[in-house]
């Protein structure tokens, strides 16, 4: 049983080693927008959801926003602290979540 | 042979998770675990992070320890206190966690940092790798002379929702009309920078409605406050003459308060109040000095990447109790903080470096039911401490037509959803 255990826990820890990242962690500021824009199905809010939306979508939206060519109430002045490389980055991590 | 092999699992764990607190952990082996996290408080903060580790990493183990089973919410109170709103819109269950989350309903009353371990209720021991401190605010009693406890019965904080949010209310009804309403507004920082301003208007929408001849005096121990220049100009448009502001140098601090006579003195003199809505200093919830994690100022110093206390190892503190820099302390900033330090813990309970975070923040305020305000930030970590990111954030503009501030008013209303689905839905 002992050394069983010990070669499985060597195995796991080669493993882990080796790959790139165990977790799928939101890219910097994307875990925010859920504050507002619902991550879930089950509530009704004037706010869209970003779930699974085309990358290119988000991206054109957010430029748009921080460049004042898109009328808003608040998203001018959230998507003004964001990078090209910062927006492209949460707009393909939305992409990629299902539902 | 059973009992050497427990031991030896243990002394893994314990040098994976002490090596964590100098570098980085390798995986925690031998076990079916990435770790173990306690998060002390099920409120805005510490549900969402709860939440946020088990979507990450469901390998991690996670436990809420709530003194409440039911929680209630502080945004949109100022509604339930103006007649506007039910209190039990505000409340919350931890039904919906329960299960991949461990939930355990008593107070946590000290925590072992050398052992690690939290101790909830009388004697009950929790084990962590990690520790989360979500706890909230708790009044600084002794921080204006004649306010304690018992005041508070008399003079209403309505600071923490429930009993005290219905009791300003009851006291607002049973007011004459002509009565006069006085809020103390306390010196930064506290809990919700534009709240006292948001209960203001409020209740001016409420007098303007059922008590006209009323009115309303604010006395702030500020000369400033958050969204000043359209609170001030929404309240000349919607409640003329009704609403007086009292700032710190025209005599607005308030010195001591006579809950006898429902008196509260300024270094100018005494307004002696048909309804008084004392809104006191504030500091971390008590478990946070408990566990040695809160400064001189009573709030608790982090490391912005991680929300590592830099008082103690291993434990983390999200929400009011936290000091974050030039984020606020509101409901959104702790969610906001939840999910930025659950992504942080997973990546130290595998063995891999937090990534730089960016975090946002946005108040919204109502000055009357369709018409709604807004200060918005985005943060990240200068120096050790959270900053505004230059060129971003800011208040919704001065001037806009109604329609605007209507749509906003409906987008505050719909935050309040979404907020709440998240950490308790
Ligand atoms: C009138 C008013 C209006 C507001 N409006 C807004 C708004 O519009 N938007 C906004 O973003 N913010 C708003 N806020 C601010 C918001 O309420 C707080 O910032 C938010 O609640 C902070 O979240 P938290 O998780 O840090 O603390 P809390 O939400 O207070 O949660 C703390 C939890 O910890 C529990 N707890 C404490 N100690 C222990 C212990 N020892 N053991 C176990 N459990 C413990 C408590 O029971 C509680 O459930 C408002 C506040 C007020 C007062
Ligand atoms: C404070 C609430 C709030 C936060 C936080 C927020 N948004 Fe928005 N978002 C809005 C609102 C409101 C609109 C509608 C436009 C407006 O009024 O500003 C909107 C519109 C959008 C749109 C265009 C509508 C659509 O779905 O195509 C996109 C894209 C978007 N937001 C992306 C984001 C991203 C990405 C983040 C996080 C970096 C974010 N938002 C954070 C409130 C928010």
């Amino acid at each position: 049983m002992r050394p069983n255990h010990c070669l499985a826990a060597l195995v796991i820890l080669c493993a882990s080693a080796t790959s790139a990242s165990a977790i799928d962690v939101a890219p910097a500021g994307a875990a925010a927008c859920s504050g507002c824009h619902p991550a879930s199905r089950a509530v009704e809010t004037p706010f869209t959801r970003l779930t699974g939306r085309p990358a290119a979508e988000i991206v054109t939206a957010m430029q748009e926003f921080r460049g004042g060519q898109r009328p808003a109430t608040v998203m001018d002045r959230i998507a003004k602290g964001f990078s090209d490389d910062e927006i492209k980055a949460i707009a393909t991590w939305y992409a990629r979540q299902k539902d | 042979m059973t009992q050497q092999h427990v031991n030896r699992r243990d002394f893994l764990k314990r040098t994976a998770a002490s090596a964590a607190a100098v570098t980085l952990a390798a995986p925690a082996i031998a076990q079916n675990t990435d770790g173990r996290v306690v998060v002390v408080g099920g409120g805005f903060a510490g549900a969402s992070c709860a939440r946020a580790l088990k979507r990450i990493d469901p390998k991690i183990s996670v436990t809420l320890v709530e003194a409440s089973h039911t929680f209630t919410a502080c945004p949109f109170s100022n509604a339930v206190i103006a007649g506007l709103r039910d209190l039990k819109q505000q409340q919350f269950d931890y039904k919906k966690l329960e299960g991949p989350i461990n939930v355990t309903f008593e107070p946590a009353t000290r925590v072992d940092t050398d052992a690690r371990t939290v101790i909830i209720g009388d004697a009950a021991r929790l084990p962590y790798d990690r520790l989360v401190l979500a706890p909230g605010i708790d009044i600084r009693w002794d921080g204006l002379p004649g306010y304690d406890e018992a005041a508070a019965a008399r003079m209403p904080h309505a600071w923490r929702a429930g009993e005290q949010t219905l009791l300003l209310r009851k006291q607002l009804e049973a007011m004459d009309d002509g009565g006069l309403v006085v809020i103390s507004a306390p010196a930064n920082p506290f809990r919700c920078p534009p709240g006292p301003y948001e209960r203001a208007s409020l209740i001016a929408h409420y007098l303007k409605t059922r008590k006209p001849k009323s009115k309303l005096i604010i006395l702030d121990a500020k000369d400033a406050f958050s969204k000043q220049g359209l609170f001030l100009a929404a309240w000349k448009e919607l409640y003329p003459e009704l609403i007086e502001w009292v700032p710190l140098s025209k005599g607005g601090r308030v010195t001591a308060v006579d809950p006898k006579s429902n008196t509260l003195t300024t270094e100018f003199g005494s307004h002696k109040a048909a309804v008084a809505n004392v809104i006191p200093p504030q500091k971390a919830a008590r478990i946070a000095e408990a566990a040695g994690v809160a400064d001189k100022t009573g709030w608790c110093p982090i490391d912005p990447v991680t929300f590592e206390s830099k008082l103690a190892p291993n434990i983390h503190v999200i929400g009011d109790a936290c000091i974050a820099g030039g984020m606020p302390k509101s409901a959104f900033a702790g969610n906001s903080q939840a999910k930025g330090c659950a992504a942080a813990l997973a990546k130290l309970l595998n063995g891999e470096k937090p990534d730089e975070p960016k975090l946002i923040n946005t108040c919204y305020s109502l000055v009357s039911p369709d018409y709604g305000i807004s200060v918005a930030g985005v943060y990240t970590p200068v120096n050790g401490q959270w900053t505004d990111v230059k060129g971003a954030g800011g208040v919704s503009p001065a001037k806009a037509p109604r329609s605007d501030r209507a749509l906003e008013a409906n987008f505050a209303n719909g935050w309040f959803k979404t907020i709440t689905e998240e950490a308790f839905g």
